[in-house]
């Protein structure tokens, strides 16, 4: 869905900026070759291991791991998972609610569904190809941190 | 990631693949295909995104950007971030190019960051799904810690870049 409609507006954008500007459309897709051609191998380097990340390290497991006895150690492994893996939030959310009813920490859980989203510990590399790698360091590491706070202020009004 | 070090750790994945091809054969095929799942998911996404951010820099004047979303753009300059990060669909790998166009463009590297951070976390149809799996009581409160959280990360985010731009 998101996919056709981006695809839809980017050659509408396309055809539109041709029928009014040939110059500035040529400059356009100038910008597009260069930033797709020094993205490409970063790209395929990421998705390789992911490839080998998601392989060898079923979810299931780990999300079994925090358990409610697991304490603030379960807290820490949840944020981590959830900065590693990319899933999608339509697996994540279904696979958490179930750890949840299963007796998951909901400290745990909250930790892992922020960091999920906030922290990107694989697209890392292409990330400092945008903004340099001290801002992608500090971006990274300021969410981790944030989304620990979050879990832990959650634990505490969920109790 | 320095360009040079991109091939020697494309080279260690295909050594580490044809390793593991060795002893299990069954597993160096389960890295492939999810790795091709993956890829053909980023082959969909980059490529319209990236003639977007194209098209922008071309026909969008960095007049306008530095108004909106500039160091005096004010809330209002915080306001578009949030709505731009919010109302967007797609991972968060497509923000990183919209992002960098921005800042190019003039926007102010508070306003970048809260739109990543926002592009990351909060999306609509993303918190009604979390509604209905975890709860209202979870996903609201998620959601209200957030949003302070957010802002906190783009304040710091600012105050770091900031000094390091006064030591150069």
């Amino acid at each position: 869905m998101f996919i056709a409609v981006i695809w839809g507006v980017a050659g509408l954008g396309l055809v539109l900026s041709w029928a009014k500007n040939r110059g500035n459309t040529r400059k356009a897709l100038q910008f597009f070759r260069r930033a797709f051609l020094s993205l490409a191998p970063s790209i395929v380097a990421i998705i390789w291991t992911i490839g080998f990340i998601l392989t060898f390290l079923p979810s299931e497991f780990v999300l079994g791991a925090i358990g409610r006895n697991a304490g603030i150690m379960g807290v820490v492994i949840a944020a981590v998972f959830g900065s590693i893996v990319l899933i999608p939030a339509f697996i994540a959310f279904p696979l958490a609610a179930s750890f949840l009813r299963q007796g998951a920490d909901v400290r745990a859980i909250a930790a892992f569904v922020t960091t999920l989203v906030m922290v990107g510990a694989l697209t890392v590399p292409l990330e400092m190809k945008f903004f340099g790698r001290r801002f992608t360091l500090l971006r990274n590491s300021i969410s981790f941190v944030m989304a620990l706070v979050i879990a832990f202020v959650m634990g505490e009004v969920l109790r | 990631m320095k360009i040079r070090a991109v091939p020697a750790i494309l080279a260690s994945l295909a050594a580490a693949t044809v390793l593991i091809w060795a002893i299990r054969p069954d597993k160096a095929l389960a890295v492939l295909f999810v790795s091709k799942d993956y890829l053909l998911e980023m082959l969909c996404i980059l490529p319209p995104v990236l003639i977007l951010c194209g098209l922008f820099d071309a026909w969008v004047p960095k007049r306008t950007v530095e108004r909106l979303m500039g160091e005096a753009s004010g809330i209002k300059g915080t306001s578009i971030a949030f709505v731009l990060g919010t109302v967007a669909m797609g991972p968060l790998y497509a923000a990183f190019p919209i992002g960098k166009s921005l800042l190019d463009k003039g926007a102010s590297l508070y306003n970048v960051a809260a739109f990543l951070c926002v592009w990351a976390a909060i999306k609509i149809p993303m918190v009604l799904f979390e509604i209905k799996f975890l709860g209202a009581e979870f996903a609201l409160l998620r959601l209200a810690l957030t949003v302070p959280a957010i802002l906190f990360i783009a304040a710091l985010l600012n105050t770091f870049r900031m000094n390091t731009s006064r030591i150069q």
